[in-house]
């Protein structure tokens, strides 16, 4: 009875962007999309990725981690080096493949930093945490800042602060990438976007899941129930760098240059926004959360120079809104049905 | 048990707590302790907060830790689950050292407990606590979890019948789908009961369980930990500051005061010990 619900629940989750998907895309097609619009698409898919996911270490593990933007440039650096060489040394024409398997290149190397960087941090507690991967973040993109990468025939070169390798530059230190192939496409960032929420949403429903959480709620209950809390909550940061590395490299190849100071500080921050605003916790908040306020600078050009300070206006509204009981209420109401659901998420209280 | 460690513990037994003084039942002896903590103690920068502590529980044994407030009732249990290790002694559970353990091996070994200021997950439904005390003995992975694999099915099954069947020795079936954080307090603590027994433990520590509650709920409370006890043939040890539920149930108490065992006997014996009289009502006066 219990399974049964979520499993209908997420049903209706997947559903629903899928619709929202297909919308889009009648747009696109029938031309009532702006130009600027239109090239936001992948955009929006990549930082919904990167909100559910980095929702999977704040919101499920419950540990503040600041430095997500650090995993995104590794899976974006890796994933443009991976597609050059995928094209160039496995011959893989095929755009949609070659994109696909850059993605995978991606999300496994920012699996491995991820649990490179978890194995010192999640030693930590609290704020110590939040500000180790902060640190972290920052020392990931000094290092892209100093590296340099060359495809030389078959041979892929790396340098450290040495500009003058042999064969075709493809990362060329603080420059960063050039000449990226353009080959991110909004369909497969919908994929990643469902890929995500299938990971995300079955964990969470899951045997792991359910320790996640109980390491959130109480470290020393679910240790004294047998729970491996560093096991657990290794498996929330390195899922979610995964994700995080994948829709980096979705977001690398949708450029032509991309340099390694596109990750900073701001960004890690601005998809905590995105977290906090939607509801930690709330998957569904995350998603609604991110797609808005990615469009929302956009739709506020009409405001020119006030553009930044209606957008801080928009974000204190949206906050105290969710914190009004009554709208609460309302929206409680409105959502009754799928309660239970929401909760076994862990939203927001 | 080889025979030498069985000779050993007959030793130890006469040596330390001698069954005559009551903590560990005759009915006991041919079987290897569930517990048996020797010389246990534990200091915090020079004070030592539990000295010489030496007990034996037998299996299915109802066991009472009594003492005035700051004796080191609840650091002891601190001591059995591993969340602070012992600076001397030995633990061993089932025959078994527990040495270098951690709290999670601990648990495993077969110590359960609850806390006397309440840890529930609060933000998870009634259902999943129960399934969080289940969880070492579901054996499927992450990966299994996510794509959706058989195992996840079948066993995800038997864990909702697993975690119903543990709510109804409480009548807290009803309540699986609510959040456990809302629950009354009398419900918050017999839920910590039944997450607890979830790990399938062969030694149950309650830390107050009775705190808060009113007569009528307590009497219901002995009455269950009696029923645990049974049903499930397990032994328990409780803190507690009721004394009508320690002397009602517990087989053998133990008398804690200023970290160090005071007396040891069945619940006749420790009311008639002038030294618990003592530690408890202070000194007659003089002349």
């Amino acid at each position: 009875m219990k399974l049964k619900k979520s499993t209908i629940n997420n049903i209706i989750s997947y559903g629903i962007v899928i619709v929202t998907f297909i919308i889009c895309q009648m747009m696109i097609s029938s031309g009532s999309m702006t130009r600027s619009l239109k090239g936001q698409m992948v955009p929006i898919c990549v930082y919904i990725v990167m909100a559910v996911s980095l929702n999977l270490v704040v919101g499920i593990s419950g540990e503040l981690s600041l430095g997500h933007a650090g995993f995104m440039s590794v899976g974006a650096f890796s994933g443009i080096i991976g597609a050059a060489w995928l094209r160039s040394v496995l011959g893989v024409e095929n755009e949609i493949l070659r994109l696909v398997l850059s993605m995978i290149i991606g999300g496994a190397f920012a699996a491995i930093f991820g649990v490179l960087i978890g194995i010192p941090v999640l030693r930590l507690r609290g704020d110590y945490l939040a500000i180790v991967t902060l640190a972290f973040g920052e020392i990931i993109r000094n290092v892209l800042n100093c590296l340099y990468f060359s495809l030389d025939g078959n041979h892929l070169r790396i340098s450290f602060n040495n500009p003058n390798i042999p064969g075709t530059i493809l990362v060329n230190g603080p420059n960063g990438a050039k000449d990226v192939d353009k080959i991110a496409t909004f369909p497969v960032g919908f994929v990643l976007i469902l890929f995500t929420l299938f990971m995300v949403l079955n964990l969470i429903n899951s045997r792991s899941g359910r320790a996640i959480m109980a390491t959130r709620d109480n470290r020393i209950a679910a240790e004294a129930m047998g729970i491996n809390v560093t096991k657990y909550k290794m498996m929330a940061f390195v899922t979610a760098a995964a994700l995080a590395g994948m829709a980096g490299a979705l977001y690398g190849l949708n450029f032509s240059t991309v340099a390694a100071s596109k990750f900073k500080f701001d960004t890690s921050i601005l998809v905590l926004v995105f977290v906090v605003l939607g509801g930690i916790g709330n998957i569904w908040g995350s998603i609604i959360a991110a797609a808005l306020l990615t469009v929302l600078p956009e739709l506020l050009r009409a405001f020119a120079d006030y553009r930044m300070l209606v957008y801080a206006i928009v974000l204190i509204l949206v906050m105290l809104a969710t914190n009004n009981p009554f709208i609460r209420s309302l929206f409680d109401r409105l959502i009754h049905r799928r309660k239970p659901a929401t909760q076994r998420g862990g939203a927001s209280e | 048990m080889t025979e030498n460690t069985r000779k050993k513990r007959m030793l130890d037994t006469r040596m330390v707590p001698a069954p005559s003084h009551g903590i560990i039942p005759e009915r006991d002896l041919n079987s290897t302790p569930v517990l048996e903590a020797r010389h246990l103690g534990i200091e915090f920068g020079g004070l030592k907060a539990v000295d010489d502590f030496n007990l034996i529980i037998g299996k299915t044994e109802i066991a009472g830790l009594i003492g005035p407030n700051g004796a080191g009732k609840t650091t002891v249990f601190n001591l059995l689950t591993k969340v602070y290790q012992p600076t001397m002694g030995t633990i061993m559970i089932n025959g078994r050292d527990t040495a270098g353990m951690n709290t999670v091996q601990a648990n495993k070994l077969g110590i359960a407990r609850t806390f006397q200021n309440i840890r529930l997950f609060d933000n998870m439904t009634v259902e999943d606590n129960v399934r969080i005390g289940l969880h070492n003995q579901v054996k499927y992975g992450m990966f299994s979890g996510i794509f959706r694999l058989p195992a996840y099915w079948k066993q995800e099954k038997q864990q909702h019948e697993q975690a119903l069947e543990l709510l109804s020795l409480f009548d807290m079936q009803d309540m699986a789908s609510s959040r456990a954080g809302s629950l009354p307090y009398g419900a918050q603590r017999r839920l910590e009961i039944v997450r607890a027994l979830a790990t399938k433990p062969c030694l149950l520590l309650l830390d107050e369980p009775a705190a808060g509650m009113n007569p009528h709920e307590t009497e219901e409370l002995m009455r269950n930990i009696i029923k645990i006890r049974d049903r499930f043939q397990i032994a328990i040890m409780l803190i507690e500051h009721d004394m009508n539920l320690v002397m009602g149930i517990c087989e053998g108490i133990c008398v804690l005061n200023y970290g160090r065992i005071i007396a040891k006997g069945t619940a006749d014996e420790i009311q008639a010990n002038p030294t618990v009289i003592e530690a408890y009502l202070g000194k007659k006066k003089e002349g």
